[in-house]
């Protein structure tokens, strides 16, 4: 046991030092900011499974490297920079409050490639991309329409922005071709993680009469929670069926390997340039996971439903939408709502009975 | 009233973890020592508790390895702070930046799996009796063990010996030794006493609560544990009425939300805080010569020889 | 036969100059034992942790920029610790005097406001950070309601409170109901003193308050009375000096220092104001006040010295792949060997063969 304990810190301090460094010089370095620890099975998980799939599809042409648990505050610039002084060329910020860090960074280094995840300010080297995740919300709502009985869905909501807010909103739009009278209470656990909590309030909205659960938050907690009560509920972020066998239908899964398997082969061709993605389910950047624990006219109903948003047959803010107040919002878009409009949601539709907090 | 019974389900999980650390803190805290690092050795016992529950398959190994990894984290404060007479303030912050890094690295490996929760208690008969079956007969092994815990804690503060002296050393040190009471070992205990709650309150997340490990998930609770003291003046009476307190105010504060009145969050979310300060001015202005707090809390204390 | 701790007769000045360098030491060795454990070169890590980031401009005006608030702040707590009150709330008052000092940034957002904004800032970051901590002090003063936990309940009041300012009444209307305010004007911004660096005015005002923390301490009567009362309480009282006052002093002064902080880091750093601009400062100068033995020079040292741990362990993680988890471990553990070598000042060791023969009771 000692012996093999000194080889390998001889082998170590022999061989290791200078591995580094060597080979390095004409591989392409990317790197990439996450805010949760790699292991949060959310958000930031997901991540971290595209870069292992750039890893495996670029193999040893790339070099990829990343920060975990960057806190949005006045951090972020400096671990920002750090990657760039590393040499790496091509910078996925994978938060929305690192979009002005990373704009100042971007700034100044302008040979240096940048990628914000979910923001709107960028420049000439710095893409934004995002999911339109709204699309698999619309598909959720649908579902949830045909599958609950009380006609009440339960939406577990971290802060209002319009990120969250055009998923209610969707989610209801959906669920209002099946249902008309289909009901959604909302509770905002004010944070994106905390598995504790979001089980407190998964069990709050089964409490009080909801029978499905969706929720914008990052833990498999409320996902849990609803297969425990025997309760149907959907995942997010990432494929959660593992954590309710029974309970979940499908789950909305952030698929950023396309996406950023094309920016490192553009940056590796030199063709790299700024661009603003908003890529759904056509781009495959947003999944849905198997459709399970429904009946089968529901399943093919759902895969309908996808294969229309899929065609641009069909478009979940198509016009016309009518408001909270039952007034008509404008249409920006002739026969749909514009981007602008739904990135900077702040209203939701007929039939959500609550109000946006701090509004 | 179904829903009655549903929130009070609700309160007593959500409370529990909060009870059962603060248990052992203020068994700390009554020998006089202040260990500021409840949070990360929650989180360890967490982690431990989940690792050890998913290699064995059991809740109950589970739940000693969150144990015995809280106690052993509090071993190292007390040798700090007891034997080598460090600031007591500075190293419980230290044990906290310690536990949390400590916990990354032992779940790291543990991140995605799941196991089965701990059970239900399941009497047929009592269990289904209406309202209150579920309530009294139905709960997880935790919540019993949390309520035995703190009234065991109550009966050996106030009714044995051992009690007796160990307030004695947290009110004053100097007579407690003057008095031939070994001073630093009886705080050891105490420490590790506080350690070991910590340790299976954090268990309790991931055996009971949420069942898989994620890391940070403890996500502020020891600090409330702590808290949670104070606001309980450090009598065992008071805490459990103050863990359910706050937990009734973070389960209620959810369901307003669900039934739609619209306070904003935060001021719900910051009362239990406020209290906790009002309280502690309150019971420390009642009594004339100081508060009930431990007088040696916080101390440095080495014996003469 | 067993070992004891025993108070020296007077501090031992030998152990007070290598009890830095035993401690690190220790944490070496530990942490070359962890590397290898985690199949990392230990001296390419200890490099890459204490070596490199001392090598090159950039890395030392982050190392600067990061240190900054935690030597601010600390230089406050320990005239606290020094006059034992016991200020642990450094965190809420941080937050509260960014608040404040972001209060007047947005409202005068957009108008021809002039050069007086930030100075103006500042001086409601420091005078609010006080006031907030007044509120514990006079709690204790006033009732005797312990102030290590007041002031650390209300610094998850000022946190809620932050929080609910820029979810509401002060978001960025333009912001995508994003929780921040809009981005300062450049009179409410920190001036940068070096072009295209992160180094700004707040690294020049907090080497002023270390000096001037030097100079009150070793050089003035308050200072003294500061050292007395929280040496000796019986001899202050003898000495005519007043305790409670004293408590009421040293708080609004910490209180006004974590408030300054604040402000110039949310006007520096981030620029605007949102939730978590602290990464847990007013906690970390705690340490930071201790490493430093509460003396300001020392802890010049020691926010610097940690400051050093943060931008290695980033660059670590960068270029060795050594999770952030062990940065952690790492920064825990040599906490712990610092403080325990500096106990090794006041006290020692000595073997004691015939432990007292006093029964313990019966119990």
């Amino acid at each position: 046991m000692r012996k093999r304990f000194l080889a390998a810190v001889a082998a170590l301090l022999l061989g290791g030092s200078f591995a580094s460094g060597a080979s390095a010089a004409d591989k392409l370095k990317v790197g990439f900011i996450y805010l949760g620890p790699v292991g949060d099975l959310g958000w930031t998980y997901q991540h971290e499974l595209a870069r292992q799939a750039l890893v495996k599809e670029f193999g040893d042409k790339i070099e990829t490297t990343y920060l975990e648990n960057v806190s949005e505050g006045p951090d972020a610039e400096r671990s920002i920079e750090q990657l760039v002084r590393a040499g790496n060329k091509l910078i996925f910020t994978t938060s929305f409050g690192y979009m002005d860090p990373t704009l100042k960074v971007a700034k100044k280094y302008p040979n240096v490639h940048f990628e914000h995840a979910t923001g709107f300010k960028h420049d000439k080297n710095m893409s934004i991309y995002n999911g339109r995740f709204y699309e698999g919300r619309y598909i959720q709502g649908v579902i949830a329409g045909k599958m609950s009985k009380a006609g009440v869905l339960g939406y577990i909501g971290s802060f209002p922005i319009p990120e969250v807010i055009m998923g209610i909103n969707a989610t209801m739009l959906g669920a209002q071709t099946v249902n008309p009278n289909i009901k959604v209470k909302i509770i905002w656990v004010n944070t994106w993680f905390d598995p504790g909590k979001e089980a407190d309030a998964a069990k709050a909205l089964l409490d009080q009469g909801a029978d499905i659960i969706m929720q914008h938050t990052d833990s498999p907690a409320a996902m849990q929670v609803a297969s425990e009560r025997g309760k149907l509920a959907f995942g997010q972020d990432s494929e959660m069926i593992k954590f309710g066998p029974k309970t979940q239908l499908t789950s909305i899964m952030d698929n950023w390997a396309p996406y950023y398997i094309a920016r490192v082969k553009a940056e590796l061709d030199g063709k790299w340039k700024e661009e603003d993605t908003w890529g759904g389910l056509k781009s495959k950047m947003v999944v849905m996971a198997p459709y399970t624990n429904m009946p089968d006219d529901v399943k093919k109903l759902a895969m309908d439903t996808e294969g229309a948003i899929i065609d641009g047959k069909l478009f979940p803010f198509k016009c016309p939408v009518i408001g909270q107040d039952g007034k008509e919002v404008e249409c920006k878009g002739g026969t749909r709502l514009d981007d602008g409009q739904v990135l900077g949601m702040n209203f939701y539709v007929k039939g959500v009975d609550d109000k946006i907090p701090g509004k | 009233m179904e829903l009655v019974e549903a929130i009070i389900l609700s309160v007593l999980a959500a409370s529990t973890p909060l009870l059962i650390a603060a248990t052992g803190e203020l068994v700390t805290e009554r020998a006089g020592v202040l260990n500021l690092g409840v949070e990360g050795m929650m989180i360890v016992g967490a982690a431990c508790g989940f690792g050890g529950a998913w290699l064995s398959g059991s809740t109950i190994i589970g739940a000693l390895c969150g144990i015995i990894a809280g106690a052993l984290l509090s071993l190292i404060f007390a040798m700090m702070t007891l034997g080598l007479a460090v600031n007591q303030v500075a190293s419980g912050l230290a044990l906290t930046i310690l536990g949390i890094g400590l916990s990354g690295l032992i779940g790291a490996g543990f991140v995605g799996e799941r196991i089965t929760p701990a059970p239900h208690l399941h009497i047929p008969g009592l269990t289904d009796i209406p309202l209150i079956g579920r309530i009294l007969f139905g709960e997880d092994p935790f919540i019993y063990l949390s309520l035995a815990l703190i009234v065991a804690v109550w009966w050996f503060l106030y009714r044995t010996r051992p009690g007796l002296v160990l307030r004695a050393c947290g009110d004053n040190h100097v007579s407690a030794h003057a008095l031939g009471y070994p001073v630093l070992r009886i705080r050891t205990f105490a420490v590790m006493f506080g350690g070991a709650c910590a340790g299976l309150a954090g268990a309790y997340l991931p055996l009971a609560y949420t069942p898989f490990f994620i890391p940070g998930m403890t996500a502020g609770r020891g600090w409330i544990a702590l808290a949670l003291v104070v606001f309980a003046s450090w009598l065992p009476g008071r805490l459990v009425i103050g863990a359910y307190l706050f937990g009734a105010v973070t389960i209620l504060q959810l369901h307003a939300q669900g039934a739609g009145v619209g306070i904003p969050s935060q001021f719900m979310s910051a009362l239990p805080y406020l209290a906790t300060v009002i309280v502690l001015v309150l019971i420390s202005r009642a009594r004339t010569g100081g508060s009930t707090a431990p007088a040696a809390l916080g101390t440095v204390f080495v014996p003469d020889r | 036969m067993q070992l004891v701790l025993e108070k020296r007769a007077e501090r031992s000045n030998t152990i007070a100059l290598v009890s830095p360098l035993i401690a690190i030491g220790l944490t070496i060795v530990t942490m070359s034992i962890l590397f290898v454990i985690l199949g990392k070169n230990p001296i390419s890590a200890l490099i890459v942790y204490f070596i490199d980031p001392l090598t090159d401009a950039y890395s030392l005006q982050e190392i600067a920029v990061k240190a900054s608030p935690l030597v601010m702040i600390a230089i406050g707590l320990s005239l606290c610790y020094l006059a034992n009150a016991w200020n642990i709330g450094a965190e809420g008052q941080f937050l509260i005097g960014a608040v404040a000092g972001s209060w007047l940034a947005v409202k005068t957002q957009g108008t021809d406001a002039g050069f007086w904004v930030l100075p103006a800032m500042l001086l409601l970051g420091a005078v609010a950070g006080a006031l907030y901590a007044l509120i514990p002090a006079i709690c204790k003063v006033r009732f005797g309601a312990s102030e290590i936990l007041t002031s650390l309940m209300l610094v998850y009041v000022a946190d809620l409170l932050l929080d609910y300012l820029v979810r509401g009444p002060w978001r960025d209307p333009a912001g995508f109901n994003f929780p921040t305010t809009a981005e300062f004007d450049p009179v409410a911004t920190v001036p940068i003193l070096v072009e295209g660096g992160r180094l700004h005015l707040g690294a020049i005002i907090t080497l002023l308050i270390v000096a001037a923390a030097a100079v009150l301490l070793g050089r003035t009567i308050k200072g003294f009375e500061i050292r007395v009362v929280g040496a000796a309480p019986r001899a202050a009282r003898f000495g005519g000096f007043n305790a409670n006052q004293l408590i009421l002093l040293t708080f609004a002064v910490s209180g006004a220092l974590a408030g300054l902080a604040g402000i110039i880091e949310v006007a520096g750093p981030v620029g605007h104001l949102q939730p978590g601009i602290s990464p847990g400062y007013g906690f970390t100068a705690i340490i930071v006040a201790f490493l430093g033995r509460l003396n300001p020079i020392g802890i010049l040292i020691a926010g610097l010295f940690l400051a050093l741990t943060f931008i290695g362990g980033e660059q670590a993680q960068i270029a060795m792949k050594i999770p952030l988890d062990v940065t952690k471990v790492f920064q825990g553990i040599l906490l712990f060997y610092v403080l325990a070598c500096d106990s090794l000042i006041l006290y020692r060791f000595r073997l004691v063969f015939a432990s007292r023969q006093v029964s313990s009771g019966t119990g």
